[in-house]
């Protein structure tokens, strides 16, 4: 169910930065989707590659070189959707970008490490207005973040996210060793979206390896996915129950996701699905005598689920707190370019499983979306995403009822390639772009959780609100620290 | 009408809780390696070079659990079998040395410790600190207080300040950038008072060893009273942990 698009480095159309930027808003004008906007520096210089996706669904790859010092005219004010990776694009190599409104870095990654601190968050001066700073330790057991709300009075004027906290260094690490030996590594970039960057960076590999992969084991990954998917989101679920003193809801979700992570483990040994997934194969089995275990789980998932979602959904408090909270309108959503479930709810169509590839071909998953855009339309999305998932594989291990572990050693990378990897994953689409050198070696590794994208919607969607109504908000999106960080 | 959908609700919960803690072996988890004293192949290093975390030395073969991320790897490279994960979720340690699994090794255990049962055996207030978690071990935290695990009943309980806490329990491989956010926690906190490392990151780095984001002085002055491996770790293997070092049930 993985898109993958892969070219030839020579064979990317390289066009002087005017073309190239008239280029990219030509094609939104004829309704493409940004993917990607990232940049390699060597010495002066800076190579900018841009993933959109066109109307029909295909991936089109451009690129520019343009000089550090020179840069080239920001994009952002024409098309807000690629603030995050023009942000990210003058952090990570210092290119200059003309007339961009809000270069604020993503991550305080490199030499900026030491500014963080130093930040000089949005002011809004008036009698009325007072300012709220939020960790970026948090009350809870929760991955660290800092929060700023201006808020007059009771109500959020605006909201500044900064981020950075977790950052490690994935994308070094990533290119250091064999490119083939980094599943453990892939797996810890978003520990909760373990399957999804796993198999994009496995479908990458698989694509420069030249692999073909069986339909037993798209239907193992696929899986996994959607088991990581239905867990994700009844954690979530739990999460918002919790946050609404709905605590039946918190405690009931909260058992079920033991059920579906239990689920997991039992059929590759992680709670995570770590392993699950891996180049050229999979850490997926299921013995003959497992599968009426596995049935049993789904079945209760199904069964519970049902009457629980019921309480949910028609409970007065539920509806009280969760409805007309944190709204962001599908014109918003369009144009932050928010991903997956998020964008799902606020009446996106945007899902990768929708392409019906792979273990989808045979038997297609439903997509739902909402049109109202705000908390309760995000947890709707979940439990409708969550039933489809669990009728979906009810009648794929029906018809696929046993299935083995299988490793087989990738053989080398093919030299000069690009190519860009996309799954799916329980927040939305996870890019990875994979670029090889002459000699097969990886010159370049992008790494891109649906977080880098939705993180900007939460903070437009929590205007107007109350402050006390910020935990239900992030809840309800869910997002990732670490997948944003890197 | 809302109140029977809740009492159908109610039922379907049934009860939850592991009436006892220290019996279950989760089935299918990778847990407590064990390795056996069937010789290695003259010159074979395969284990050791399929590791993504360096947890392996060879002559004699060992294991640091403390950086083992219980990949299996290492299972599936040893052409003599002499590794073996078992779904014993019983790892921690309360020294750091003592993580090294051996060939025919005892078991590792945490010795119940007679300050910590006096102090904190039936009151343990802890504070979390993600420092580069990637959200694994935050959320096996979390499920330490869910319907399932239920460690509230021995009196052990997350706080929201680091002022009502006697334990940092820290994860991930600790960020730069959150270096001073981990010691103004700890700073908060009243003595008496000790550290937890949950999970190989934690521990040792993990994977992220060396990585350019990380920044592990923090542990030059302070060392965990509990070392919990996995990646993340099971619940119940904290739940060993921490029931042992106190002396609890």
């Amino acid at each position: 169910m993985s898109l993958v698009h892969r070219i030839a480095v020579d064979a990317i159309p390289s066009l002087e930065v005017r073309a190239w930027r008239d280029e990219l808003l030509a094609s939104r004008a004829a309704g493409a989707r940004a993917i990607t906007l990232y940049g390699k520096r060597h010495a002066d210089t800076v190579t900018i590659t841009a993933v959109l996706q066109a109307a029909g669904g295909s991936l089109e790859v451009s690129r520019t070189t343009v000089t550090v010092a020179h840069g080239y005219h920001e994009l952002t004010s024409a098309w807000p959707a690629l603030h995050c990776f023009e942000r990210e694009l003058h952090e990570q190599t210092g290119v200059r970008i003309a007339g961009h409104p809000w270069l604020k870095p993503i991550r305080f990654e490199g030499q900026r490490q030491a500014a963080m601190d130093d930040y000089p968050f949005y002011k809004i001066e008036g009698k009325e207005v007072h300012e709220v700073a939020v960790g970026p330790i948090h009350a809870g057991v929760i991955e660290p973040g800092s929060f700023r709300f201006m808020c007059a009075g009771e109500q959020v004027h605006h909201l500044e996210i900064h981020l950075g906290y977790q950052h490690r260094g994935v994308e070094a690490l990533l290119l250091e060793g064999d490119p083939r030996h980094h599943a453990s590594l892939v797996e810890t970039i978003a520990g909760d979206t373990s399957v999804a960057h796993t198999w994009a960076y496995s479908a990458a590999l698989e694509s420069l390896a030249g692999c073909t992969i069986e339909l037993p084991i798209e239907v193992a990954r696929t899986v996994a996915l959607e088991l990581e998917r239905i867990a994700m989101h009844l954690a979530s679920l739990a999460g918002m129950a919790g946050d609404i003193g709905f605590l039946q809801g918190a405690s009931t979700y909260g058992r079920l996701r033991t059920t579906a992570i239990n689920t997991l483990m039992r059929l590759c040994g992680s709670r995570f699905g770590r392993t699950a997934v891996r180049p050229g194969g999979n850490g997926m089995q299921l013995p003959a005598d497992l599968l009426p275990e596995i049935q049993a789980s789904l079945d209760l998932l199904r069964t519970d689920l049902a009457l629980i979602d019921e309480r949910f959904l028609t409970s007065r408090t539920v509806q009280h707190r969760l409805r007309d909270t944190g709204v962001l309108s599908t014109a918003q959503a369009l144009e932050l370019g928010l991903v997956g479930m998020a964008a799902r709810a606020s009446g996106v169509h945007l899902d990768l499983r929708a392409l019906a590839t792979g273990a989808f071909a045979a038997l297609p998953i439903e997509i739902s979306t909402q049109s109202t855009g705000d908390c309760f339309a995000r947890a709707q999305i979940r439990i409708a995403e969550i039933e489809a998932s669990l009728g979906w594989l009810w009648t794929t291990v029906g018809q696929h009822p046993a299935w083995q572990r299988t490793r087989a050693p990738l053989p080398a990378l093919a030299p000069s390639q690009l190519v860009i990897a996309m799954i799916e994953g329980w927040r939305g689409e996870v890019v990875h772009c994979l670029e090889t050198g002459a000699a097969g070696e990886l010159v370049h590794y992008k790494v891109q959780d649906p977080s880098l994208r939705n993180w900007m919607g939460l903070a437009i969607a929590v205007r107007g609100n109350e402050i006390s109504d910020f935990p239900i908000c992030n809840k309800s999106f869910d997002l990732s620290y670490c997948g944003h960080d890197l | 009408m809302s109140l029977f959908k809740s009492l159908r609700v109610r039922a379907s919960q049934g009860t939850q809780y592991i009436a006892d803690v220290r019996t279950p072996r989760p089935a299918g988890f990778r847990g407590r390696p064990v390795i056996s004293t069937e010789p290695c192949a003259d010159g074979c290093s395969a284990c050791r070079d399929v590791c993504p975390t360096r947890a392996i030395q060879l002559e004699p073969l060992r294991l640091d659990l403390g950086r083992c991320i219980l990949c299996e790897a290492c299972v599936d490279a040893c052409p003599a079998g002499k590794i073996a994960l078992t779904p014993d979720p019983r790892m921690a340690t309360a020294e750091r040395q003592h993580l090294i699994v051996r060939e025919g090794g005892d078991e590792l255990a945490v010795r119940a410790s007679v300050a910590f049962s006096r102090i904190f055996g039936r009151s343990l207030k802890m504070r979390q600190v993600s420092a580069g978690g990637c959200n694994g071990c935050e959320l096996e935290l979390n499920a330490l207080g869910n319907v399932n695990f239920d460690l509230q009943r021995y009196g052990i309980e997350w706080v929201a300040s680091p002022r009502h806490a006697d334990a940092l329990v820290l994860s991930g491989p600790l960020t730069s950038h959150m270096r001073q956010a981990v010691q103004l926690a700890w700073d908060a906190m009243p003595d008496p008072r000790f550290v937890v490392a949950f999970g190989a990151c934690a521990i040792s780095g993990g994977l992220y060893d060396g990585a350019a984001g990380v920044d592990r002085s923090f542990l030059d002055g302070v060392a965990p009273a509990l070392y919990v491996p996995g990646c993340p770790p099971h619940p119940l293997t904290f739940v060993h942990a921490i029931l042992d070092l106190l002396g609890v049930a």
